[in-house]
């Protein structure tokens, strides 16, 4: 994530990503097209779970309700920018001939998911009309 | 990843370009739905003029992404060996997506 900035510029300056290295099989990067939209997709999911958790749990204590979306919105940003981020950096590991670089982003992911769950559990259990 | 037919290219038996369209619809999809939540959110919350204006902002965003995706479906339908990605593209449809974020902060708090 340290190299986001330096990324940023290259998003909008496309024609940089072309002087480094050789075009990969279309394919490879329509595949890693698709992983980036399988990603946007998710953070599009964190969107629209902020949104129902303000809208379908309406018998929640406020601070309950608005901090729970608040959360889903904030990682529904991180994983869109850490879509395009991985994207890119895949794009410009294609084009080296480079390894594909790793990432603990899923596993940061899926933890905030799973404690957002358990909130949920705990809150639709104790905090309902609290 | 199966060897490319001899003689001439005529279809990719994995259908990547078709398969990327799809993608892209599905992710359309995803972004209609969080517009609508967005707009139910408005309409429930008893319409005033703030909500009103950031639900449109919601749609603007929503149309930017549509756009994207459009103009990305185009290309990948036209050529058997379409062009990659533009970090500029991408960069359109993330900054759309974060923009309905904030919007939707903004209409829950």
């Amino acid at each position: 994530m340290i190299d986001l900035a330096r990324n940023v510029r290259l998003w909008f300056a496309p024609q940089k990503i072309r002087d480094e290295g050789t075009t990969p099989d279309y394919r490879f990067s329509l595949a890693n097209e698709r992983t980036f939209l399988a990603w946007l997709r998710t953070a599009l999911a964190l969107i629209g779970g902020g949104f129902a958790v303000d809208q379908f749990l309406p018998d929640l204590r406020w601070g309950w309700r608005v901090g729970l979306a608040l959360a889903l919105l904030a990682a529904g940003v991180l994983c869109s920018l850490r879509a395009v981020n991985h994207w890119l950096r895949c794009e410009r590991a294609m084009r080296r001939g480079e390894d594909l670089p790793v990432s603990r982003f899923p596993a940061l992911l899926s933890l905030v998911v799973a404690i957002v769950a358990l909130a949920m559990v705990f809150v639709v259990l104790v905090g309902w009309e609290g | 990843m199966t060897a490319e037919p001899a003689g001439g290219w005529t279809r990719d038996p994995g259908l990547q370009p078709e398969r990327t369209r799809l993608a892209w619809r599905r992710t359309t999809l995803s972004g209609t739905v969080a517009a609508v939540l967005a707009m139910r959110t408005v309409l429930r919350g008893g319409a005033t003029v703030a909500g009103v204006l950031v639900c449109a902002l919601c749609v603007a965003f929503w149309l930017g992404f549509l756009l994207v995706a459009h103009s990305r479906i185009r290309t990948l339908a036209a050529a058997h060996d379409p062009a990659t990605l533009s970090p500029r593209q991408a960069a359109a449809a993330v900054l759309c997506t974060i923009a309905l974020a904030v919007c939707a902060a903004a209409l829950i708090s």
